[in-house]
């Protein structure tokens, strides 16, 4: 047997490197039910999802080098995540899209409140014309470009800047994206309280 | 364009909290009046509300265990 013996210095390199790694592998599974949360809005059902949780982790236990500590690891990790679903399914799905009639943003509480059956009612009596399925089906009608940016912003709570990055697009594309997606969001919400 | 026009386009990044100074003035000073723009000021900021916890489905708890198993086997 010729295997020679490591040197104390790369037994130590060795024994840090692994430390790290188990660190970010324990970070990265905290975090999880935080990026499920978006990833499960970005697609269609919950198998989806599923797998595309387990394609992201699998890619970023592989890659975690590239990951800079101190950095949002949450943003990275729904950047692997959003890359591979836009890689993967997307293409599939990206039929023509045509883009829904938008309104002003004022057009949910408008219409909602007209169905409220009192005169001038409080603003608790029109949320209430919702419900929470509706949210759901109105969020995946939105075309999957502004959708993503409003699930990024909106559901995951990432600034404008983190969005931009997930995505790679620039600050300016996420907001007229988000303005765009959350109106869409609206007008199929109330299509879906208040049909026509 | 009038008040509430302009309020209702000032609407989605103000309950983000990006616009200038100045302009979170006007949006402001508009509210205090309007009760029809903050009547529809409130509904934004709890619809946001709405959404999020409408859109939250949490992760099914087998899903964890297998993303453990992705882990790097320790040697």
């Amino acid at each position: 047997m010729s295997e020679s013996t490591p040197t104390t210095a790369e037994t130590r390199r060795l024994a840090e490197e692994s430390r790290d790694r188990v660190r970010f592998e324990e970070e990265a599974l905290e975090l999880s039910d935080q990026v499920y949360r978006v990833a499960r809005r970005l697609v269609g059902s919950r198998e989806e999802a599923e797998d595309l949780m387990q394609d992201a982790y699998a890619r970023a236990f592989r890659s975690w080098r590239q990951y800079q500590p101190g950095t949002n690891l949450r943003a990275w990790l729904l950047r692997i995540l959003t890359n591979l679903n836009i890689d993967h399914g997307r293409r599939r799905q990206r039929a023509p899209e045509m883009l829904p009639m938008e309104e002003g943003d004022y057009f949910l509480y408008n219409r909602l409140e007209a169905a409220v059956p009192e005169e001038n009612p409080a603003e608790e009596r029109v949320i209430e014309r919702l419900s929470q399925d509706s949210v759901v089906d109105a969020l995946a009608d939105v075309p999957h470009d502004f959708r993503d940016v409003v699930v990024l912003v909106d559901i995951g709570d990432f600034s404008y800047a983190d969005a931009a990055q997930i995505l790679d697009i620039p600050v300016g594309t996420v907001m007229s994206r988000l303005h765009r997606g959350r109106r869409i969001l609206k007008r199929n919400l109330a299509e879906k309280a208040v049909p026509t | 364009m009038d008040l509430c026009d302009q309020c209702e386009e000032l609407m989605q990044p103000y309950v983000d909290g990006v616009l200038s100074d100045a302009e979170v003035r006007m949006a402001k000073e508009h509210l205090d009046r309007c009760t029809w723009c903050a009547k529809r000021y409130r509904f934004e900021v709890e619809l946001r509300h709405f959404v999020r916890v409408a859109a939250a489905e949490p992760m099914p708890p087998e899903l964890k265990a297998k993303l453990a198993a992705l882990r790097t086997p320790l040697h």
